[in-house]
């Protein structure tokens, strides 16, 4: 006791010296990181004064205003569910409901593998959350396997496998050249990756290039994929928002569901119901059986207790009570459908006043492609030249949220391009 | 075109039968390549097997499973003693007023929009989350040594720490109270840090084994990293005393090992925030680092909305910023930014003093409802004479009472008497009311003279 109390005594004395000897920072030699490519550009666009400006950088949807939108059906059921209920813990799984909801929008009203009990199925935070949960369960559950994604792909794609510790490789898709699809090869890869790899593939309105393959083109890769074993994971950020039909947009999942396969899901409701801030999404992987089923649930939810315990309610309160609501569920349709249609507008505006400029050059993509994003073609140095000289701004890739066009500024913007491609 | 098969028509048809009609969908198909091309490997998907075949099902998690069991239960006395989440007197879960209003603003203001959040979330939450926990008039804040990050409440806000630790910090072993969370160990792990325990608790007094936690940290490796409940320890309710946190943080500084503070339940140990807060400005106010998760889960009863907050106390502003840049990365895969709508909340209240008044006397009030619940289980017991020392009860402090009770006197408890808790005996005195009491009480009087 004596010892102790003596010790003690010795530590107090040496506690300003021990203060001034802190004053080195075990972060010291911690490396300041680089921006994030994609939302360096807004900031970027924030800082900058001038009153041309156009942000076609992030993929958020504006209307032709250039104004974020909040859904009307959003509004409504957010009246509804204010002051109502209680804000408790959701299970680890996340809201039933709107669970359920959900996977009638990717497999079908009236899938038989709902009925089943076939699909393990979460809550999760958005589409980057529903890909890491699933990344994180490939890993713990194949640990040998690797995932290919394709070239190019959403950037954050990489990030979240590598850091679930998931070896990647990748897979051709998009062709320069034909500002398309590189199918051919994207088959080639799919025949050559060894049997029962994982493939990311994005299920519509592929980002950055908005190339999709056709329905002929998804009945094939189908095909090759089940021949070589290989599972494939589908990432569906923009259901209804391609076409401004969720179920035409699902159309490649329904090919996989119909050739047998077991697939896996990621769906977010950032952009198709506008409620990015809110992080709702969800994890499904159709399974053998119902029993199989509850077990992979059950491990879904073993990962997701250690990262957040359990999903935030408010967004999945607003998904449920829109998609149970059949007026409610209806409306929502319709306005998704206004919202891909301004959309598709502005991509034959922007095509139609580059081509009447007398551009040299072919824009039958912006029309080709679908979805947000137009991938120009536009070289690093020309998107550099679009910010610097006209105060535009795109990732360096040439990739153009079209959600950022309006009636407002399509002139000024193909006046632009124009000018750096001429 | 495609010629159209029917897809399996029951929900009885087994998963052979599935198989075989995949199969004979395929083979059907005039497939536009060669048939030659196609490979029968055993592993081809032709099988129609999963690769998650092998997946077993999960055991329930130990603290949500008891609500599990707890809502299957007909009888109509059956009492839920279980998860940490707190009751009104009249057992029901509570929305603070000042939630509500809040709420109302944002509802009403028609300029609100949900977009993305920046990685780190809300600017004015962090801001405004770092004065609450370290003191509006900091040296740390002031000097902007401080960064601050938006998180899934406190479990977002430890995994999101961890990780960073794991991929920046020399030591990768942390140092865990025994008992703690039971959630702590896993998050840590899969965050890729090494746990190990210190002695904490002393069934014997009920109380802190204050000898056995100095010599466990005190014989840790320089550097390591030791997880510390700020307040209302989970699940023992047994905290150090003002004079034995300074002895814990001379002895922490003079090894150099690095403070992780779990911040549950500021404000709802003792009712008052900057007392709750005691143990983290302490360290500091030596001028030394550490790592702060905070949740606002209880004391902002908004458990689902997820709402907490990471912050990683430097000794210098520039590497603050740096720290905060490499936070960005760990967020961006795991869930890209928070949401929106919880944080938002709790900064309309934070940055309004008549909101922010409001909620103390609110926070105070569960907080003494609890105290209370504590003072007439006591009493309770000792009216009944119930053999044991019975004062950890209101010695304890927080949510939780570690009773003592062990695990077959728990299982007779849930089984004979329908009062369900976790197996290791802490019992959720949030769960209690004055009605219940003499229930509760009665059940472990049974429990404790029946069973030993």
């Amino acid at each position: 006791m004596a010892i102790r109390r003596a010790m003690s005594g010795r530590i107090m004395d040496r506690t300003a010296v021990v203060g001034a000897r802190y004053m080195s920072s075990w972060w010291r030699s911690v490396q300041p990181a680089p921006k994030d490519p994609i939302l360096g550009v807004t900031e970027a666009f924030l800082a900058d004064q001038s009153p041309d400006k156009v942000n076609v950088g992030v993929g958020a949807y504006r209307d032709d205003n250039g104004k974020p939108v909040v859904l009307e059906c959003v509004r409504e059921a957010e009246r509804r569910i204010a002051g109502n209920l209680n804000m408790e813990y959701l299970p680890m799984g996340g809201s039933v409901k709107m669970v359920e909801e959900t996977l009638k929008l990717a497999y079908g009203e009236n899938s038989e593998l709902i009925k089943e009990k076939r699909i393990a199925a979460v809550q999760a935070l958005s589409g980057t959350g529903a890909c890491r949960l699933f990344a994180d369960f490939q890993k713990r559950f194949c640990p040998d396997s690797q995932i290919y994604i394709p070239v190019p792909t959403w950037a954050n794609h990489h990030n979240i496998w590598r850091d679930a510790q998931v070896p990647q490789k990748t897979y051709h898709y998009y062709h320069p050249e034909s500002k398309g699809l590189d199918f051919a090869a994207m088959i080639d890869d799919i025949k050559n990756a060894p049997n029962g790899s994982f493939f990311l593939l994005h299920a519509c309105a592929h980002n950055p290039t908005g190339v999709d393959p056709s329905e002929e083109q998804w009945r094939e890769i189908s095909h090759h994929i089940k021949a070589k074993g290989h599972f494939a994971f589908f990432d569906m950020a923009y259901q209804g928002f391609a076409s401004g039909d969720p179920e035409k947009d699902a159309k490649a999942i329904r090919i996989f569901l119909e050739d047998g396969h077991h697939i896996g899901i990621s769906q977010s409701y950032a952009k198709n119901m506008g409620l990015y801030g809110q992080r709702v999404g969800c994890l499904s992987v159709l399974c053998e059986d119902e029993k199989q089923a509850v077990a992979v649930k059950s491990q879904l939810q073993q990962l997701a207790r250690p990262m957040y315990s359990n999903p935030p309610v408010h967004g999945a309160l607003i998904v449920s009570t829109i998609l149970s609501d059949p007026d409610l569920k209806k409306q929502w349709l319709k306005e998704v459908k206004v919202m891909a249609d301004r959309i598709i507008g502005m991509r034959t505006a922007l095509r139609g006043n580059l081509e009447k400029l007398g551009s040299p050059l072919s824009w039958q993509h912006i029309t080709n492609q679908i979805g947000m994003f137009c991938y120009s073609g536009l070289t690093p140095e020309q998107v550099d030249r679009l910010t610097n000289e006209f105060h535009i701004y795109m990732t360096r890739n040439g990739r153009i949220s079209m959600a950022g066009v309006t009636t407002g500024n399509v002139k000024y913007l193909a006046n632009a391009i124009h000018e750096v491609t001429k | 075109m495609r010629p159209e098969f029917t897809s399996p028509s029951s929900s009885s048809s087994s998963s052979a039968d599935r198989r075989l009609n995949a199969l004979v969908r395929h083979l059907a198909t005039p497939s536009m390549v060669s048939q030659t091309a196609v490979a029968f490997s055993p592993t081809s998907g032709f099988h129609g097997d999963s690769v998650f075949s092998h997946v077993v099902r999960a055991p329930e998690d130990p603290i949500l499973g008891v609500t599990v069991a707890y809502n299957k239960d007909p009888s109509p006395v059956k009492l839920n003693l279980g998860v940490g989440a707190y009751r009104t007197e009249e057992g029901k879960p509570l929305v603070l007023n000042v939630v509500r209003k809040a709420e109302q603003m944002l509802l009403n203001d028609k300029s609100r929009v949900k977009e993305y959040l920046p990685i780190v979330g809300i600017a004015e939450f962090n801001k405004l989350s770092a004065q609450l926990i370290f003191g509006a008039d900091s040296p740390a804040i002031r000097e902007n040594r401080v960064t601050t990050v938006q998180c899934l409440s406190g479990t977002g806000s430890l995994r999101v720490g961890a990780e960073f630790l794991a991929r920046h910090y020399h030591q990768k072993t942390i140092y865990i109270p025994q008992p703690t969370w039971g959630n702590h160990p896993k998050v840590f792990t899969l965050a890729g840090l090494s746990v190990k325990t210190y002695r904490y608790y002393d069934p014997t007094t009920r109380g802190l084994n204050f000898q056995g936690l100095l010599e466990d940290l005190g014989s840790a490796p320089s550097g390591s990293i030791v997880l510390l409940h700020a307040c209302a320890h989970n699940p023992t309710g047994v905290d150090p005393t003002l004079q034995q946190w300074e002895q814990i943080r001379q002895l922490m500084r003079s090894k150099a090992l690095l403070p992780f503070f779990d911040s549950a339940y500021q404000g709802f140990a003792s009712g008052n925030l900057d007392e709750d807060a005691q143990s983290i400005r302490m360290f500091v106010t030596d001028g030394g680092e550490c790592f702060v998760a905070q949740s606002y889960a209880k004391n902002m009863g908004l458990y689902g909305e997820r709402v907490g907050a990471l912050s990683v106390v430097c000794t210098a502003a520039d590497v603050a910023s740096k720290v905060e840049s490499q936070l960005k990365l760990v967020i961006r895969p795991m869930f890209s930014n928070p949401p929106i709508h919880g944080a938002s909340i709790v900064a309309t209240i934070l940055k309004d003093s008549n909101l922010f008044n409001e909620w103390t006397i609110e926070l105070k009030a569960m907080a003494d409802r609890i105290i209370s619940m504590r003072k007439q289980l006591f009493d309770a017991l000792r009216a009944r004479g119930t053999p044991g020392d019975w004062s950890h009860i209101i010695k304890q402090i927080g949510m939780f009472t570690f009773t003592g009770l062990n695990s077959k006197q728990v299982e007779f408890m849930t089984r004979e008497c329908h009062i369900y808790m976790t197996s290791d005996g802490r019992i959720s005195m949030a769960g209690l009311s004055s009605k219940t009491v003499p229930h509760l009480a009665d059940a472990i009087h049974a429990a404790v003279t029946r069973m030993t």
